[in-house]
This record gives C-alpha cells, sequence and structure tokens, in this order.
C-alpha cells in the first residue's frame, strides 16, 4: 500500500512552545486516519504545516512519495490536499455552486459558464453519494449540509487527501452518522482522510487507524480495532483517567430561579422562543440541549436581562426580576459564564486583576462609596480565582490573550464562581479546551452544586449535558419539547428531540 | 517582568521620534536645505523664554482638546465633532459671559459650566442618535461640525451682534468684563519681562488628573475602558451600552467645553469670527500622539506647539516652512506605527512567560 503522507522529523517551534517536536508519521492511502490529542498537543500545527499554511522548521513532508515544499495552501492544493476548516468558509448570500467554485477563476469579465460547473459538480456528488442541491442559497442549508459544501468544495478541486478538522464540534449525532457515511464512501473511492477530533468514541469508530499527540509530540500511532477508548485517553493525556464523581441529585427545597411564560420575538420579528416555564431549585444543574439556533442562546441572554422579553415572569430565588437591569440581576446574585469567552467574558488586552472585576464593578464587592474602584481587592481576588482554579499564569498582571482557551476558560468559570452566585448560568462552560481544564470546571461546577448554588447548564456537547445535569429540558424552535432524566438519555435519545425527528 | 515591560513601552516614543527626526533630516536634505542648520536654527528659537511661553500657552487648548478625543477612544467612540463642541462651547460662554456682571470667582465659574454644558448637550446628540437610531458617530459628530458651523455664524451675526449700518467690523461678541477674564500666572512666577503666560493652564493640568482619575480610576470608567475592549464583554457584565454612549460623548463634549476657555478668558476676551478654530482636530492628532495617557498627550501637545512654533523662524531663513507640518505627520506616523510593533513584542513577550509556566506545570 503506498502511502499518501509520510512525515518525517517535523519540529515548529513558536517563541517558548515547541509546537511539534520531531514528529514521524505515515498515512496510507485510501485510509481514514484519525489524529488525536489535547488542544496544544499540536494537531493544528501540525495540519497548518501540511496545507501549508505555516513553514516547519525542519523535517520533510513527502506526498505520494514525492518530496514536497508547501509556501502557501495553493502549493498543497496542487498537490492534492485539502482541508475543511471546523469553522466554515462560506457566505450566506451565494448559492452552492457559486460557493463551491468561488476564488477558481481569476478574475475577468468574462461570463462563468456555470453549466458547465453544475454538470462537474453533479458528476462529483454523484460519484460519492453527496446529494447537493447546487441551486440553494448558503443560508437556507442546515450545518451537517453546509459542512458537505465544503467537502465537495475541497474535492471539486481536486484533492485526493482530505483534512478534516474537528467536523462534528458542530454537528447532531443524526448529522454524524451521515457524515460518517459519506466519509466511507469517500474512502471507497480512493481519498485519504485525515479526520482531526477529541472525541474518541467518533474516532475509534470511523478511522482506520489513530495518532495520538501530546505535547507536541507524536505519541503512537494505533490500529483503532485494537485499542480502547480508555488506552486512547490515557496516552492523550499522559496519566491515568480521573474518573468522574459519582451524581447523586440533592436539590434543596428552595428555588433559584422560576421562569413563567416567557416569550420573546428577535428584531426580524422571528419569534425567539414561547411558553418557556421551568424553575431550578438550589442545588440543583438543569440542562438545555438544543440544536445551535433554537432559541437557547436567546432564553440564556433575557434571563441575564440583555434580551428583550414580550412577556413572562422571572424570579430569582422569591423576587421577582422582570424589571431589573443586567447590573442589578448580577446584583442580586447571578452569574453568567458566556459562550464565547473570548469576545464575551474577558477583556482581552487588560489584565486578570482588572478581568476578575468584570460583572462586579459597580457592586461593593469593587466599588468604593467615591465610584473609585478597589484594585488593591481585584488583585488579591483575582489570585484566589488563579489558585482555586488551576489557571496557569505568570501573575494576575498578564494579560488573558497569552493565556491557552483552557487557562481563559478556567479564569472566567473560577470568577463567576467565587462571586457566590445563587444562580449561574454556564453556556458551554467547556468548549474547544483540553481535558485537564474540562474536568476541573465540571468538578468546580459540580462541588458548587453540592453547595447549592442552581446551575443553568447549555451545552452543544450532549455527554456533558448528560454527565452534569440533573434534569435536561430539549429545546427545539424555541419551545421546550421534552423534559427528560439524564439517566434515561442518550446522546441520541437527545439528537431526535433536538432535530424535531421525536416530540 | 513587569517593570522590564514598562520600560520597553518607553522606549516606543523615544524610538518613533528617533525615525521621526531621521525621515525629517532626509527630507530637508532632498529639498536642498541643510538639515542640521534648520534644526539648529528652531532649536534656539523654541528655546527661548517667549517662546516657552507661547509654546504652553498653545499646549493648554491642545491638550484639552486631546483629553476630549482620548475619552472617546478609551470607549471605542470617536468623536470628530470635538471641533464645532467646543466653538459652540465658545460662542454661548462669550455671549453670556460679556452679558453678565458678577463677583470675578463667580463669573468665570459661570462662563466655565456655560461652556461645559452646551458643548456636552451638543455632544449628546451624538449619542443620542447613534443609541437610538443607529447613527454611526463618526457621520454625525462630521455633520454636526457643518451643522453647528452654520448655527454659530448665525447666531454670531444676527443674535449676539448688533449690526450697525456700513460699518465694516467683522460679527463679534461684546467684550467680557475684567471680573471674566483669568490672570496670566506671570506675576505669581516672577516673569514679568515674557509674554502673558496665560493661568487656565492649571486648569489643564486638573483636566489631566480628573481625566485619569474617571477613566482610570472609577466604575464609571471601567465601564468605558470594558465597552473599548470588548463591548459584548462589558453588555454581558451588566454595562449598560446605551446609557454609556450617552454619558461618554457627554464627557467627552464636557472636557471639549474647555477648549476655548484659555483664549476666550486668556487673550480673545469675545467671540469672533478669527476665534481659533481647528483645535478639535488637532486634538485627535494629540490623542493619537500620547496614546491617550494624561502624560503621553501632555508631552504630545507640547512637542506640535513647538514644532508650530519654531518653524515661525523658518521663514527668514528661506526654509519652507511646510516641513514644520510634514515633520508633524511623519511624527504621528511613526508614534503609531512603534506603539503597534512594542505591543506586538509585549504581547509575545507575555504568551511566551505564559507558555513557560504551563510547560514547567
Amino acid at each position: 500500500m503506498t502511502l499518501a503522507i509520510n512525515l518525517s522529523k517535523i519540529s515548529k517551534s513558536f517563541p517558548g512552545v515547541k509546537a511539534n517536536d520531531d514528529i514521524n508519521l505515515k498515512i496510507k492511502e485510501g485510509t481514514i486516519h484519525a489524529i488525536v490529542g489535547e488542544n496544544g498537543a499540536g494537531k493544528s500545527t501540525l495540519m497548518k504545516i501540511l496545507y501549508g499554511m505555516l513553514k516547519q522548521d525542519s523535517g520533510t513532508i513527502k506526498i505520494f512519495d514525492n518530496e514536497v515544499k508547501f509556501s502557501s495552501p495553493k502549493d498543497a492544493i496542487a498537490k492534492g490536499i485539502g482541508m475543511v476548516h471546523q469553522h466554515f468558509m462560506l457566505a450566506d448570500n451565494l448559492s452552492v455552486l457559486e460557493s463551491i467554485i468561488l476564488g477558481m477563476d481569476k478574475a475577468s469579465l468574462k461570463i462563468l459558464n456555470k453549466s458547465k460547473y453544475k454538470y462537474e459538480i453533479n458528476e462529483i456528488t454523484n460519484k460519492y453519494s453527496m446529494p447537493l442541491n447546487t441551486d440553494s442559497m448558503i443560508d437556507e442549508l442546515g450545518v451537517g449540509e453546509k459542512q458537505r459544501v465544503e467537502i465537495i468544495k475541497v474535492l471539486f478541486r481536486g484533492a485526493k487527501i482530505l483534512i478534516l478538522d474537528e467536523p462534528t464540534a458542530v454537528l447532531v449525532p443524526q448529522e454524524v452518522r451521515e457524515l460518517f457515511s459519506n466519509l466511507k464512501n469517500l474512502k471507497e473511492s480512493g481519498v485519504t482522510i485525515i479526520f482531526i477530533s477529541h472525541k474518541l468514541d467518533e474516532v475509534l469508530e470511523i478511522a482506520d487507524e489513530i495518532s495520538v499527540m501530546r505535547g507536541g509530540r507524536h505519541i503512537d500511532t494505533v490500529d483503532s480495532n485494537s485499542v480502547s477508548k480508555t488506552d486512547l485517553a490515557e496516552m492523550m493525556i499522559g496519566q491515568n483517567l480521573p474518573t468522574p464523581p459519582k451524581r447523586e441529585k440533592n436539590p434543596m427545597e428552595k428555588k433559584a430561579l422560576v421562569v413563567n411564560n416567557f416569550n420573546a420575538v428577535e428584531e426580524n420579528g422571528r419569534k425567539a422562543f414561547s411558553n418557556i416555564n421551568f424553575s431550578i431549585n438550589q442545588g440543583e444543574i438543569v440542562g438545555i440541549a438544543g440544536v445551535e439556533g433554537n432559541g437557547q442562546r436567546e432564553l440564556a441572554e433575557a434571563i441575564l436581562g440583555v434580551f428583550q422579553i414580550e412577556s413572562g415572569e422571572i424570579f430569582l430565588g422569591e423576587n421577582n426580576i422582570n424589571e431589573l437591569t443586567t447590573r442589578d440581576r448580577r446584583e442580586q446574585g447571578l452569574s453568567f459564564i458566556p459562550e464565547d469567552r473570548q469576545s464575551q467574558g474577558l477583556l482581552m488586552d487588560m489584565s486578570l486583576s482588572e478581568n476578575v472585576i468584570l460583572g462586579k464593578q459597580s457592586s461593593s464587592k469593587y466599588k468604593t462609596k467615591l465610584y473609585n474602584i478597589k484594585f488593591n481587592q481585584a488583585s488579591v481576588n483575582s489570585n484566589v480565582v488563579i489558585k482555586n482554579f488551576d489557571v496557569r499564569t505568570p501573575g494576575n498582571e498578564t494579560l488573558p490573550l497569552a493565556l491557552s482557551g483552557g487557562n481563559q476558560q478556567k479564569f472566567v468559570v473560577g470568577r463567576e464562581i467565587e462571586n457566590k452566585p445563587s444562580l449561574l448560568i454556564a453556556s458551554q462552560p467547556t468548549r474547544g479546551i483540553d481535558i485537564g481544564a474540562q474536568s476541573l470546571i465540571w468538578n468546580k461546577l459540580r462541588d458548587a452544586r453540592d453547595e447549592g448554588l442552581g446551575v443553568l447548564l447549555i451545552s452543544a456537547d450532549l455527554d456533558e449535558l448528560i454527565g452534569l445535569s440533573d434534569r435536561i429540558f430539549v429545546i427545539y424552535e424555541g419551545n421546550f419539547v421534552k423534559e427528560l432524566d439524564p439517566e434515561d438519555a442518550t446522546p441520541e435519545i437527545l439528537g431526535s428531540y433536538m432535530t424535531g425527528l421525536k416530540s | 517582568m513587569k517593570l522590564s515591560l514598562r520600560f520597553t513601552s518607553l522606549l516606543a516614543p523615544v524610538f518613533a521620534l528617533i525615525v521621526a527626526f531621521g525621515l525629517s533630516t532626509l527630507m530637508l536634505y532632498l529639498i536642498g536645505e541643510d538639515p542640521i542648520e534648520t534644526f539648529k536654527i528652531m532649536y534656539d528659537y523654541g528655546k527661548s523664554g517667549k517662546s516657552i511661553v507661547s509654546i504652553l500657552n498653545r499646549s493648554v487648548p491642545l491638550y484639552i482638546s486631546a483629553v476630549a478625543v482620548a475619552v472617546g477612544f478609551k470607549m471605542g467612540l470617536f468623536n470628530i465633532g470635538v471641533e464645532s463642541q467646543y466653538l459652540m462651547g465658545s460662542l454661548l460662554s462669550a455671549a453670556l459671559g460679556a452679558a453678565v456682571a458678577l463677583p470675578s470667582i463667580l463669573h468665570i465659574s459661570l462662563i466655565i459650566f456655560v461652556a461645559i454644558l452646551s458643548s456636552a448637550l451638543w455632544a449628546a446628540i451624538a449619542g443620542y442618535l447613534k443609541v437610538k437610531k443607529g447613527v454611526h458617530e463618526v457621520i454625525s459628530t462630521i455633520m454636526l461640525n457643518y451643522i453647528g458651523t452654520g448655527i454659530i455664524a448665525y447666531l454670531l451675526a444676527n443674535i449676539f451682534f448688533e449690526k450697525v449700518e456700513l460699518s465694516t467690523t467683522a460679527p463679534q461678541t461684546d467684550l467680557l468684563p475684567e471680573s471674566a477674564r483669568i490672570p496670566s500666572l506671570n506675576a505669581f512666577l516672577g516673569i514679568e519681562d515674557l509674554p502673558n503666560l496665560h493661568g487656565f493652564i492649571i486648569g489643564a493640568v486638573l483636566v489631566g488628573i480628573l481625566y485619569y482619575w474617571i477613566v482610570w480610576k472609577t466604575s464609571l470608567g471601567f465601564d468605558l475602558r470594558a465597552t473599548g475592549s470588548s463591548p459584548m464583554a462589558a453588555k454581558f457584565s451588566g454595562a449598560n451600552p446605551g446609557k454609556l454612549t450617552i454619558f461618554a460623548m457627554m464627557i467627552s463634549g464636557g472636557f471639549a467645553g474647555l477648549i476655548g476657555i484659555a483664549p476666550l478668558t486668556g487673550y480673545f476676551f469675545k467671540y469672533t469670527t478669527d476665534f481659533p478654530s481647528g483645535l478639535g482636530f488637532a486634538g485627535i492628532t494629540v490623542a493619537l500622539l500620547g496614546r491617550n495617557h494624561p502624560i503621553g498627550m501632555a508631552f504630545g501637545a507640547i512637542l506640535l506647539s513647538f514644532l508650530e512654533r519654531s518653524a515661525q523662524i523658518l521663514d527668514l531663513y528661506d526654509v519652507p516652512k511646510e516641513i514644520e507640518k510634514i515633520m508633524q505627520a511623519v511624527i504621528v506616523l511613526s508614534v503609531v506605527v512603534a506603539y503597534e510593533v512594542v505591543k506586538r513584542y509585549v504581547t509575545n513577550r507575555q504568551i511566551k512567560e505564559a507558555s513557560k509556566v504551563v510547560s514547567n506545570a
């Protein structure tokens, strides 16, 4: 069997970090080869080198036995390598056909021969049985279909080797099924697929071979049939897996949050959510499962008070907080972990010491009667967060932009929990971070719950929802369509409610 | 670590000035002037006592204007309307100040109060339009500059000035009485032989301190900076973006109102058609030069005033004095570039140190 890719002795350093350290990797033609590792293990750096976005410091790349030197992705594409990024690079106002051919021709005044392209695209979609309506507009497509457009786009450029970066991160289980069957078809037709992921179940299912990376090194490549999930996880983190503490439901009597008959519409007149009724007791984690865009974000923002509701009542503890501003709600014991730490949870160019103030800048915790900020207090408290949540940073004067995603997230979660709220809204609390940070955050959330915190957990990670929640609501098109006991829930069951297959 | 990083940040302006100096030298050389001789003439003229007083007097309104612009910048708002804001404040306070008789302290306070209030209200229009109607403040403040100029011209010519048939006097407000004039500091400093050093320089210092306190020390300032750093994060933290925008515009406008105080109460004593204009735009330059920092902007204002003053001598030596404008522009460009370079360096250093901590753990 020929080797599609043969990397030898690839090294790449960034200031202070050895992102790739002497990596030797062989990928056989016509196989699905998974690369797993925690964030920061060097997967993306390696793929960027392979795709011509970065240049290795040393080492050689051979594609189908020919040594190559890439100076840009263009070179890589010319050699038959294509990459599908985790975040789609599609414009909503183009059709599928236009998206696929975008950038292929040199700009000229000649009329595009669309019918020719359409024919060629259809040949490809038929060949790999990946049906696509080339006339649909991108914004009419679901996430899975958009991903298919991205894959066809790459194949249309003649890719023989396909790099998929975290392809399932945005998909629900049913869409994952479909993707996997597509990938198998591609494999049958001889396409080599590199599948980057940290979801071990999926990797074990789809991949022929799995390479594990850790700390910039290639730890091992194993046959997927001869390895267990635990083995892989231990190879990834280099130690025995932390066992999650047992889940014991222990909600208290008192209500932390009551939401009655919540309704809201978006600016464009579309209904955001309707008839939402639920409550969260103290000492209880209530999860919300839903495909992105089904109203869960608006609901969280409405509880925080930044999204206007049309009607309904909301109580924090005993108090009606309908008329309170976000600031007052926070003052009364509401905390919020936003889904995007960088743009919503942190001031990236201000020190950690100042970031700890965020959300409490107008509370007596950090404000004197003369409206001065208590910077000394902030310095002390930021060190508490750093210590208790194991934020790896040179100090509290460091800017968040210098920290890794996991450390940024630990800081945000730590700040919100250390503010001692009575209710915490946690939106995607562990999205895109490494296993170590993830398990710390889970433990901290559980500990806080055990001490009486009420938590509203919104997550796209269904295992996380099932593992952490005491109750789960499924939101679909702005309505709670199902309440489930996590004991009875599986990702598949959740997925079928989330996509409206069941109701 | 912190100290050395601060030190690096200080290198930026020094580095920028060296680059600007080098480029200016090259330019002078290219137009056939002797660069060293030119700089020497400028320096010698600029360092005379007379010049220093003139430079300081120029710096005062320039500095305050920079502060006004910087308040907006810290929140990510571009208040391009400082120009009409201060002219509006100057006209109204000049007109009112000339119309009343009060004890000196009260009289001056009233003028300052009216100037602040009218400029702040004029600026608030742009804030309101942004919050309620979604009009970008750059567009609205530029338009308000035109509208303001028109209104000022009308008020000046038709309301505050009595036209006399066949008179050739330009429109102007009545002269301020003695009680409304801020005295010079010359007697106090024992420099009676020099031109008047205007007393409002103390006001400028207070403005700098007030600006620093509001933006860096108070919770309102924290909201402003947080919004400037990340509007979404600030909103989720409980800052009310709408209120803050209007607030910030009014604070910016309020500072703008103080720009005209020195010329008005120090040497013009009235609002006329040749009341100093353009200070609102010059303030943008100074704010950029000083990176919105109260001390940095003070240096920036003094530097630009020095260049302006010392360029006056060039005519006598047949050096085109436009060279001074080019120097200004070169300095600003070098500063902007140098800060960006240093910022990246500092960021990279931080990333490096942070990754050391991770790999050591």
